[in-house]
């Protein structure tokens, strides 16, 4: 919203639109890190405040997302065709649009992990609702939303390939996108090494024990 | 028998009674904290809106004449002193386009020396002044196309190379001419190792001498602003534009071509020639067109920049894929 307010005020740069388009993917970037933030969160103060904010980051994180791409289609793609057939908005200028956006996606790999980060967010905005959950069920439905893992990664790699030299920025969101992810693969494993201890535990002590009648 | 199915929402998914029945406080409180995200973001940039990049200072007038034979670009409108001095790749004073302008403010050009060195007759420390006092300075409209596949069309004031180096002397086993950025504690990018510093650059002699080619001390009629490159910078118009080595306080004259920043930094983009060439792709991205500053729609890159008909000949027989 900001953004679109300075754009208007002509503070956003020489170059308005590539400013548009770097600050909204930087931005889908931090929010998929904050989406990512709130389960450990969760796990360390046990707290479930975090559920329905998490879907709201996520949210945000694909509204960015979605803004992003956009511009790109528009300012990347639409605003270099040089011929427009027809007209500017003729169906034989979409195809060649779409066109232009499927030889980027296949011809340069930012752009192909890019455009995998935000298709992959698609299906989870989409099943974002409680609605959804107790459709697919809680199981399924918590798989489907793990693509958010490689939606991160496909993010980052996106952004430390299309940097002209300085990878600061990029190496800065790796290291937070993998310390998210190395805490799940850790909790993961402790939780995994706690059930197999108590699996083996004597009866005695399971029988303090109630977490073990899962056993 | 029908047996009912153990309830596929996880326990940890249900909602705790505690916060069910608190759960319009919880509303208004995710909603803060919501609110707040986006306060977070309304802020911080916020600031930045207050801190707007502002173009440079008009600067002292030149005594400038122009020169249309070498101001021809086909009708294409110059950009504004504002596009021109608030976007500037100039790493010393940050990799933000917008940054230079902030940074490069309080960078002091005064008395300002260039050091001249390698083959040729006048060497040593020379005050620029010196260097260019009974030269005119010609304006001369130039496109200006950046590797990064946008262009600006500006006016520059400048001197052609090719008097200041008759005048250097440089002897016969001068192949090329390499240029250095000066490197000053006030420049604040050189904290960070993106580039390796002070910034190098160099041209083949015959480059060097080309009507073309030109150091530029002005813009629009007036000094050079410091993000600009003042107090003096190379243009090269048929070349990308991290050719334009700005800043300039050596040059030497050397046998061997020099080894220039960009091509130190990643050798299978940039190249030591950079002629523009919409042939010939950088690796991640096309050349084939470039964004004109202050346009929408992109427009097709010219072989040269469209400066083809006075520099082709440079270049016959030299495979300019693997030269590039």
């Amino acid at each position: 919203m900001y953004l679109s307010w300075a754009a208007y005020q002509g503070q956003l740069s020489a170059d308005p639109l590539s400013t548009y388009r770097n600050e909204t993917g930087v931005w889908a970037l931090r929010f998929i890190c904050v989406t990512l933030l709130l389960t450990p969160l969760r796990r360390l103060t046990k707290l479930n405040l975090v559920s329905s904010f998490r879907r709201m980051m996520g949210l945000y994180a694909f509204f960015y997302g979605s803004l992003h791409f956009v511009t790109y289609v528009v300012l990347d793609r639409y605003a270099g065709l040089i011929d427009y057939p027809g007209g500017y908005f003729s169906a034989a200028t979409m195809r060649k649009l779409a066109a232009s956006i499927a030889d980027d996606v296949v011809k340069r790999p930012y752009i192909t992990m890019g455009f995998i980060a935000f298709v992959l967010m698609v299906p989870l905005a989409v099943t974002s609702t409680t609605g959804w959950i107790r459709r697919m069920g809680g199981k399924k439905w918590a798989a489907l939303h793990r693509l958010i893992y490689v939606t991160a990664i496909a993010g980052v790699i996106h952004y430390w390939w299309l940097v002209k030299a300085d990878i600061s920025r990029p190496e800065t969101y790796a290291a937070i996108v993998a310390i998210l992810l190395a805490v799940r693969i850790w909790y993961k494993v402790r939780l995994k090494a706690d059930t197999t201890v108590r699996r083996s535990a004597p009866p005695s002590a399971s029988a303090r024990d109630p977490q073990s009648a899962r056993g | 028998m029908l047996i009912k199915k153990p309830a596929d929402i996880r326990s940890s998914e249900i909602t705790p009674k505690k916060l069910y029945q608190t759960r319009r406080e919880f509303i208004k409180a995710a909603g803060m904290v919501g609110g707040a995200a986006i306060g977070v973001e309304v802020l911080t940039k916020g600031a930045a809106v207050l801190h707007a990049v502002q173009p440079a200072a008009h600067g002292r007038k030149l005594n400038v004449k122009p020169n249309p034979t070498f101001s021809n670009t086909n009708g294409e409108p110059k950009n504004t002193w504002e596009q021109i001095t608030t976007y500037n790749n100039y790493y010393e004073f940050g990799i933000d386009k917008d940054q230079p302008a902030e940074l490069a403010r309080n960078f002091k050009t005064d008395n300002w020396t260039i050091e001249v060195s390698g083959e040729c007759a006048k060497k040593g420390k020379f005050p620029l002044e010196d260097l260019i006092k009974d030269e005119t300075i010609e304006e001369r409209v130039y496109r200006m196309r950046c590797v990064e596949a946008w262009s600006m069309v500006i006016p520059w004031d400048g001197i052609p190379l090719a008097s200041i180096i008759k005048k250097l002397q440089p002897t016969a086993k001068a192949k090329y001419i390499k240029m250095s950025t000066a490197l000053d504690k006030q420049m604040p990018g050189i904290r960070s190792d993106v580039l390796d510093w002070p910034y190098v650059e160099g041209l083949r002699m015959d480059e060097a001498m080309n009507p073309l080619t030109i150091f530029a001390v002005g813009l629009y009629g007036e000094a050079l602003p410091n993000q600009d490159g003042a107090p003096i910078r190379l243009v090269v118009p048929w070349k990308y534009g991290f050719k334009g080595v700005k800043s300039i306080n050596k040059i030497e004259f050397t046998e061997k071509q020099p080894l220039n920043t960009w091509q130190r930094t990643a050798p299978n983009e940039y190249g030591f020639y950079a002629n523009v060439n919409p042939n010939v792709d950088h690796p991640r991205w096309s050349q084939a067109t470039e964004r004109r500053i202050g346009e929408f729609f992109k427009r097709k890159t010219l072989m040269f920049n469209g400066y083809g008909d006075q520099v082709a000949s440079l270049y016959t027989g030299l495979d300019l894929k693997k030269n590039f």
